[in-house]
């Protein structure tokens, strides 16, 4: 197992430095010189060649292009994101609040998400081909096909203004996590539960429930067994939810103006504010590749198949 | 066509075929089925109800929701359908590359879809979007480059299963070429896969991409589109909320029809899933709304 993980690390790292080198050059790549971005960001009225030399100096743009990766990456190690060209802030007094605004919204949905997924799942496989095994399943692939921000809008409708219980928008309080959380759950849960059902399903006829029950164990117990089972695939179910939402709640912060990085970044894109854009850009593919990482190392501590596949 | 047949045999698959073609067919012809402009702005007929004329009733500045509705089936269906078969295209190449040659290549062409893997979608998107401005065609330039890898890596575990098949071998053997074993011996077996992976992508593609326009970062301003028909009704949400309706059932509907489509595909494909009886062979291919995951 320590090799395993071990070797997991070591894989990340290079990942982790050719995604950092990749946002570097991407927002490099961006048509305006940054120099020039700055001073327009800054409404500086005339723009000349004087004052664009002036500002690559004050930045280092001239030095040579690895020189300024490597002086990027070193200040982003110690979180320093350079300054936002719009407002009078540093990116990371931008970037940080929302990245952990953002963070909070995800883990919430993704314990609702395995909770539900859970639950469904073992309803149906026990209830397999019966009625409520075909509703719960027919409701649920609809929902898998509902856009977010149009289930985000209706859920704004019915329940903050129709019976107004819960706010609208914003981030106040625990009421405010209902609707957002609820939005980003439903159509993963669509997934999810079908993946608990057919781990539930194809234990059923694995050699040890035959053997339990030939033995005389009782029906409670032998289902108490499978579902043990069957569990593992929900834990990593759960480890690999969080990543993908991280990286997808743009819409539905949008939609319930969640102070998170996704609404940050369509208002920096829309500002042309490269260094937050870069700073979103890199945090969420390195917490994407790190979440990646801890789920398959959970994985593979769950599921010694595994290990051993990958050695 | 066996698989033709098999399709063609499960209604729920031939109703979203039949169902799809149609929507396909009304965005290609828009111009000679819509009753109206879509871009005709008309402030008498500001939030009209429903009417023999206008069938679906008129938005926020008059104009036709029904004609909208018909020309945005290209940008919300026909160009997110291009983008897929080009992005499945260059997966195919390049897992093909991969997986037949290994090697090297193999190595090399994993390591750069481990890196493009590592990125969620919307992010890079936005990356994007934030260098080359937003608008339609540069989100799906964005989801060209960063789906491939996806398709790649799918695309190559299915080729490498077979590269080792005896039939293979011998064919290497009595020397055929590379692009003859291919192309005959390799492609026709993988397609099952590729068809699957593929059609189980649209309809995600289709809610991403929609987002994207909700957002703002699609399409400009007044060209009808699926998602920024929904973005606009939401300015007027609270008093207007039927505007609503119109472009998020069609969204639902069309999605539903590719994932009911897209299953029908894989069990047409691989007629063992159909018998629910043998629970070893109801082992879900793997890949089905997996999709998904990469980001929603």
């Amino acid at each position: 197992m320590g090799v395993f993980i071990v070797k997991r690390i070591l894989i990340t790292v290079p990942i982790l430095l050719a995604v950092s080198f990749l946002t570097f050059v991407l927002i490099s790549f961006s048509p305006m010189e940054p120099a020039e971005a700055i001073l327009r960001a800054q409404e500086v009225p005339v723009i000349t060649d004087e004052l664009i030399e002036q500002t690559n100096e004050k930045l280092g743009l001239n030095k040579p292009f690895i020189i300024q990766y490597i002086d990027w990456l070193m200040d982003c190690l110690q979180l320093d994101f350079g300054d936002s060209y719009v407002k009078n802030e540093s990116v990371w007094q931008l970037v940080g609040p929302s990245f952990f605004n953002t963070l909070k919204l995800t883990v919430v949905s993704s314990l609702v998400i395995i909770l539900f997924s859970v639950l469904l799942g073992v309803i149906c496989a026990l209830q397999e081909g019966k009625i409520i095994d075909r509703i719960l399943r027919t409701v649920l692939f609809v929902l898998t096909a509902v856009p977010t921000y149009w289930l985000g809008a209706i859920l704004i409708l019915f329940f903050s203004v129709k019976l107004d219980l819960l706010p609208t928008s914003g981030m106040s309080g625990m009421k405010s996590y209902i609707l957002p959380v609820i939005a980003t759950s439903l159509g993963y849960i669509g997934i999810y539960f079908r993946t608990i059902r057919s781990a539930m399903l194809n234990n059923l006829n694995e050699d040890y429930v035959i053997y339990g029950r030939s033995s005389g164990l009782s029906e409670k117990k032998i289902t108490m067994h499978i579902l043990r089972n069957s569990l593992q695939v929900s834990i990593s179910i759960f480890c690999m939810s969080i990543p993908i939402i991280l990286g997808g709640t743009v819409v539905v912060e949008n939609v319930f103006a969640w102070p998170g990085i996704g609404s940050l970044s369509i208002e920096a894109i829309l500002s042309r504010d490269f260094p937050v854009i870069q700073a979103y850009v890199l945090i969420v593919a390195v917490a994407f590749v790190i979440f990646n990482m801890i789920s398959d190392i959970l994985n593979a501590a769950l599921n010694p198949r595994i290990r051993n596949d990958n050695s | 066509m066996k698989v033709v047949k098999n399709l063609y045999r499960d209604k729920l698959g031939r109703a979203s075929f039949i169902f799809i073609l149609l929507v396909m067919l009304l965005g290609v012809f828009a111009p000679f089925i819509a009753p109206h402009d879509p871009l005709a702005v008309d402030m008498k007929l500001r939030y009209a109800a429903p009417s023999w004329e206008y069938l679906l009733g008129n938005d926020h500045l008059g104009r036709d929701i029904l004609s909208r509705m018909l020309y945005g089936i290209r940008p919300s269906i026909l160009w997110v359908f291009v983008a897929l078969i080009l992005s499945v295209c260059i997966g195919a190449i390049m897992g093909f590359i991969a997986g037949y040659f290994r090697g090297n290549v193999d190595a090399i062409v994993m390591r750069i879809c481990d890196v493009m893997l590592s990125f969620p979608i919307y992010v890079i998107t936005i990356a994007i979007v934030a260098i080359l401005g937003p608008g339609l065609g540069n989100i799906l330039i964005a989801f060209i480059l960063m789906k491939w890898a996806w398709f790649a890596r799918i695309i190559r575990t299915s080729v490498m299963q077979y590269v080792e098949l005896d039939y293979v071998k011998y064919a290497r053997a009595i020397g055929r070429s590379h692009i003859h074993i291919i192309a005959r011996h390799i492609l026709p077996v993988t397609f099952s896969d590729i068809a699957v992976t593929a059609s189980s992508s649209m309809g995600s593609m289709i809610l991403q991409i929609s987002g994207l326009s909700f957002l703002g970062l699609g399409i400009k301003a007044p060209n009808p589109e699926w998602g920024m028909m929904l973005s606009e009704a939401r300015e007027v949400m609270f008093t207007r909320p039927e505007l609503m309706i119109a472009p998020g059932v069609a969204i639902v509907i069309v999605v539903l029809a590719f994932n009911f489509l897209s299953d029908s595909l894989q069990v047409a494909l691989n007629p063992q899933l159909r018998k629910p009886k043998n629970r070893s062979g109801l082992k879900p291919f793997k890949t089905v709304l997996n999709e998904k995951e990469v980001a929603k």
